[in-house]
């Protein structure tokens, strides 16, 4: 056994058509149960209902984050080992991502406007989630520009890397060019920091229901690409005949 | 490698080829942009550093097609593709010439256009020194996003798209040393970290380039 | 029902536009699946 075998499509597609409900069932229980309980956690002294908008922003921005990452690790191994479940993967993926970043950027706003008295602020991580959010929109339109399939997964697994490098930097950048609002790590170890356990326990669930839904989409979409690929092998089969 | 670069200077300076239109442009929106922001000279002077180097991006992003799309075309590309010389080279030189006929002009044009901005005496230097460090990264990643686009039918919006992320790092360090020197402040900092990304991708983007230019030749 | 306060509106807006997002997403992703199993179907029938 060993993690190169799923990257046979039609092996990918046995295992993951059998593993696919078990996710979907354990996304929608984690993902409705976390929300529905952290909807229904007490106000907090300082920041009243808002701090319930913690249960989406949080996990949202999180999955931001580690998808782009998964895509970069799909496409090297692509670029590397040349296996086309890994580039359909990561070309699954990029809308996902692109739709949490979203969902963390307007969060974001929503809960900017009443606790910062502003909406938008060029405050370095909103910035670097914005930059995160441009490179998303450009990996996809790359990927719906180039018409051959195998030169659209190798430029979009360069852009990628490329992408990844100047992502990493710009949020570097970006800390330097202006000090922020955000507080610190809220979930940092230490004790006394972090924050109380009526509000942990629900984020740790949402956390674990969004990586699990973002699972089931990529695999669906995964699938969805392994599908088109083989409808358009076909088709090129016959017009050759 | 010389002849290379001799023959796209040539190639872009000849009548046709553009040269100077990214001029005309810079001088565009420096020009656009009080009419937007109102005629007040202390205003302008504020935001003058960062028109100044967003003015100069845009004029870099608008020829930057060009650096392949010519040579794809009549197929030099894929006689550069087979040449002794690696294609990272090819890729290096094609970029240094972009810098040359693009780059290096609005550079020296920059302070100009800073004296219409009302741009703060101390900042010149620091205008020209920025601009000196940033705009061989800008040409480099340029050259990266038009490989990356080559052989598509309306690369051209699809480029900028790819491009303009990849220049935030550049434009924020470029710009911060300039407002830090138009208000007395330290702007070595900033240009230390722009000297630092510049010398990174000319460094490593060079490969990357090649890697999708063979791509959209095979 | 829980107690919102007086940022009943904010909550509600961040909700609404995080689950209208997921939705629309997890919705898409079906259809296509889901178009893309029906052609592949009736392509492999059909030849």
């Amino acid at each position: 056994m060993s993690i190169w075998e799923y990257a046979n499509p039609v092996k990918f597609m046995r295992t993951s058509g059998a593993a696919l409900p078990f996710v979907v069932a354990g996304a929608a229980l984690c993902t409705v149960v976390g929300l529905v309980w952290g909807f229904l956690t007490p106000l907090d002294y300082k920041q009243g209902s808002t701090v319930k908008i913690i249960f989406l922003h949080v996990p949202a921005a999180l999955m931001a984050i580690n998808i782009w990452l998964m895509m970069l690790v799909a496409s090297l191994i692509w670029l590397i080992r040349r296996h086309h479940v890994s580039a359909l993967a990561a070309k699954a993926a990029a809308p996902v991502g692109a739709v949490m970043t979203l969902i963390a950027l307007m969060t974001g706003a929503i809960w900017g406007q009443p606790m910062w008295g502003t909406w938008w602020e060029w405050d370095p991580r909103l910035t670097s989630f914005l930059v995160l959010f441009l490179f998303y929109l450009g990996y996809m339109a790359l990927w719906g520009a180039v018409e051959d399939a195998d030169s659209a997964a190798d430029l979009t697994g360069v852009l990628c890397l490329v992408g990844s490098v100047f992502a990493i930097l710009s949020r570097y950048a970006v800390n330097f060019w202006n000090q922020g609002l955000h507080q610190g790590a809220s979930l940092s170890l230490a004790p006394g920091e972090r924050m109380s356990a009526v509000y942990r326990y629900p984020l740790y669930l949402t956390m674990l229901g969004f990586f699990l839904l973002f699972l089931a989409l990529l695999l669906i979409r995964t699938r969805t690409e392994i599908r088109r690929r083989r409808l358009a092998a076909l088709l090129a089969r016959e017009n050759r005949r | 490698m010389k002849s290379l670069l001799i023959r796209d200077l040539r190639l872009a300076t000849r009548a046709g080829g553009g040269f100077g239109l990214a001029l005309a442009f810079f001088l565009i929106v420096c020009t656009l942009v009080p009419f937007g922001v109102g005629p007040e000279g202390g205003q302008l002077a504020r935001i003058a550093p960062g028109i100044l180097w967003v003015g100069a991006l845009l004029a870099c992003l608008l020829s930057l097609d060009r650096i392949f799309a010519l040579d794809f075309e009549d197929g030099s590309l894929d006689l550069l593709a087979t040449a002794p010389l690696p294609l990272e080279g090819a890729v290096a030189v094609k970029a240094l010439a972009h810098w040359l006929t693009t780059g290096l002009p609005l550079v020296l044009f920059a302070p100009l256009l800073g004296v219409l901005l009302h741009l703060p005496g101390p900042a010149y230097p620091w205008l020209l020194a920025s601009l000196l460090l940033g705009t061989p990264a800008l040409s480099m990643l340029g050259a990266f996003g038009a490989a990356v686009t080559v052989g598509l039918r309306r690369g051209g919006l699809l480029l900028s798209l790819l491009v303009l992320p990849l220049y935030v790092p550049t434009l924020i360090f470029g710009a911060e040393a300039v407002r830090r020197g138009a208000s007395g402040a330290d702007p070595v900092t900033p240009l230390v970290f722009l000297a630092a990304i510049t010398l990174a991708v000319l460094a490593l983007v060079p490969f990357a380039s090649a890697a999708a230019l063979r791509v959209n030749l095979r | 029902m829980t107690e919102l306060g007086k940022y009943a509106a904010t909550v509600l807006a961040a909700y609404g536009v995080s689950l209208a997002l997921l939705a629309a997403i997890i919705v898409q992703s079906v259809i296509a699946n889901a178009r893309a199993r029906r052609e592949l179907r009736e392509h492999e029938n059909r030849g």
